[in-house]
């Protein structure tokens, strides 16, 4: 991964908006982009924790890079992550207990999300401070929405309601129970990951004539 | 035209055959050349063909309504079928006859009373991600009809399992709801006679009443020479010998093996759906594997699992395993010795 020399902190946020955007194009984090993106307001708590570990994990990990031994990083990283993520379990049961209830067991297993371990041994142990924020910053926010953006979809079709308000009348609109299952998390998963590829492949194909 | 393939097919003498354009003198082409007037839209409509008496049946017991299931169902595949062929700039083949088998057959797996946005759903999801997203006919790993019905089922859990009594329209009802014989066997005990079943008196899906209509088109499709034997026969046949084992440790308590055979979806899936020629193996052994397999799953979840039916999985699951069971079960090359291990 190349030193902060040619790129600017803000090439750094933007690509975990688009770019490298988790899960679909840095397919990482994908258990709970499966298992807990039922409804909006879950894939928003769920993304906001993980931003919350991830910042502080690449803030961390960053600032000790040159103090730890290689051959313990993992076990160090893991231990960071650990606390962190017991943080931010503890301040969603105190401060937002149903939304703690609704993750259940998806909260404490942001420990071993592939996309914060992924971020400190890709990224943070080998930039500095001001960079890693940027990155964790931008692949957070870009997972977040990755997240709401699959609970806004399930959500609809599978309760026919928005931000847990009814919207569709069930008279109109049968709802589609495979949404809510995880059979739907892995058809909405699989489209999603379908349209942005397909996207990226015409911004490619148009870069490429210019 | 076969005279022609079988000229170039002749090793002529090296002295007699007269020069190609590049000068050469063996002409090699590939196989098959052996020619017959077989096309993929002929056994397509005869098929079609061979499920109109089950067609019949299912109007017949259940009215307009049926009727107006396959309509909606037949249109929606053809539509979804040009849609998809039409935006990924294939060529358009909707006139082959396969989206109307697809058609045909989802509808036979739904319940007389669907509803119509439900069928709809169904077919766009059979053909659209069940065939055209895999790369059209004979590149779909299962058969679009029951991912079509696994979709529904899992989309419309209540809708896909509220029954309705045969030939009630005639007596002047809306609809009485009932169960099938499957569910009456597996929650409430109760045996339906197996006269019933083979005419196909009994609440169920379109498809999955009269066993007689079924066998009737499925046998003509056998005499036609577009059903592999050992298909059906490995499917009826297994499903059979397996619950004639428990059947003959306890008679009370498990069915008789002509129940399981006439009941639900045996006969349609093993007549219609086991012989998809896309979705099953090509080989001799893989075809008696994967026939033999997938009857014992299906008395396995009758019999121990939650569901009622159990054909619809079983042939999916089974359609995951044939690229294996292709792979494994490979004939030898004649003449061609093993490799030694080492």
């Amino acid at each position: 991964m190349a030193e902060n020399n040619g790129y600017s902190l803000w090439y750094e946020f933007k690509k975990g908006l688009w770019q490298d955007i988790p899960p679909f194009r840095l397919v990482l984090g994908t258990c709970p982009t499966l298992a807990v993106t039922n409804s909006v307001i879950n894939g928003f708590a769920m993304g906001m924790a993980t931003l919350f570990v991830l910042l502080g994990s690449n803030i961390i990990i960053s600032a000790i890079r040159k103090y730890v031994a290689p051959q313990v990083r993992i076990a160090a990283y893991v231990v960071i992550i650990a606390l962190l993520v017991t943080v931010a379990d503890m301040f969603l049961a105190a401060f937002f207990p149903p939304v703690s209830k609704a993750l259940g067991p998806y909260v404490p297993l942001i420990v071993v999300n592939c996309i914060i371990l992924g971020r400190a041994e890709a990224f943070a142990q080998k930039n500095p401070v001001a960079p890693s924020i940027a990155d964790a910053l931008g692949i957070g926010i870009g997972f977040t929405l990755s997240l709401m953006t699959m609970g806004f979809i399930r959500e609809i079709l599978g309760f026919g309601s928005l931000f847990n308000i009814k919207l569709i009348p069930p008279s109109l609109f049968e709802p589609w129970i495979v949404m809510i299952l995880p059979a739907g998390a892995f058809l909405v998963f699989g489209t999603l990951i379908a349209i942005v590829n397909y996207i990226s492949s015409r911004k490619s194909a148009e870069a490429d004539k210019a | 035209m076969e005279d022609k393939t079988n000229d170039k097919t002749e090793v002529k003498s090296a002295s007699e055959a007269p020069a190609g354009p590049g000068g050469e003198r063996l002409f090699v082409t590939s196989s098959p050349h052996f020619l017959n007037n077989e096309s993929v839209p002929k056994i397509m409509h005869t098929v079609v063909l061979a499920l109109f008496p089950a067609m019949a049946a299912s109007v017949y017991f259940f009215g307009f309504r049926a009727l107006l299931l396959y309509a909606i169902c037949i249109g929606a595949c053809l539509a979804t079928e040009y849609a998809f062929q039409k935006y990924m700039k294939r060529p358009i083949k909707i006139y082959d006859g396969s989206a109307i088998i697809t058609g045909i057959l989802l509808a036979m797996t739904l319940p007389p009373g669907f509803p119509v946005f439900g069928a709809i759903l169904g077919s766009v999801f059979a053909i659209g991600v069940g065939k055209q997203l895999f790369g059209g006919l004979g590149f779909n790993i299962f058969n679009p009809a029951l991912l079509g019905r696994a979709f529904l089922m899992a989309t419309y859990p209540v809708l896909t399992t509220t029954w309705v009594e045969p030939r009630t329209v005639q007596k002047a009802v809306d609809a009485v709801s009932a169960a099938t014989p499957l569910a009456l066997m597996k929650f409430e005990h109760k045996l339906t006679p197996v006269l019933d079943l083979f005419t196909g008196n009994v609440a169920g899906s379109l498809g999955e009443t009269s066993a007689i209509a079924i066998l009737i088109g499925g046998l003509f499709l056998r005499y036609k020479g577009y059903v592999n034997w050992k298909l059906p026969l490995g499917y009826l046949g297994s499903m059979a010998v397996f619950s004639g084992i428990f059947w003959l440790i306890d008679p009370s308590k498990y069915p008789s093996p002509l129940f399981h055979l006439f009941a639900g979806g045996a006969m349609l899936g093993a007549w219609f759906m086991v012989t998809d020629m896309v979705t099953s193996p090509t080989t001799d052994i893989g075809q008696w594997i994967f026939a033999i397999t997938g009857g014992i799953m299906a008395v396995v979840i009758r019999l121990f699992g939650g569901l009622p039916e159990g054909v619809m999985y079983s042939i999916l699951f089974m359609n995951a395993f044939v690229p294996l069971l292709n792979k494994h079960t490979r004939p030898r090359v004649f003449g061609a010795i093993k490799a030694k291990a080492e």
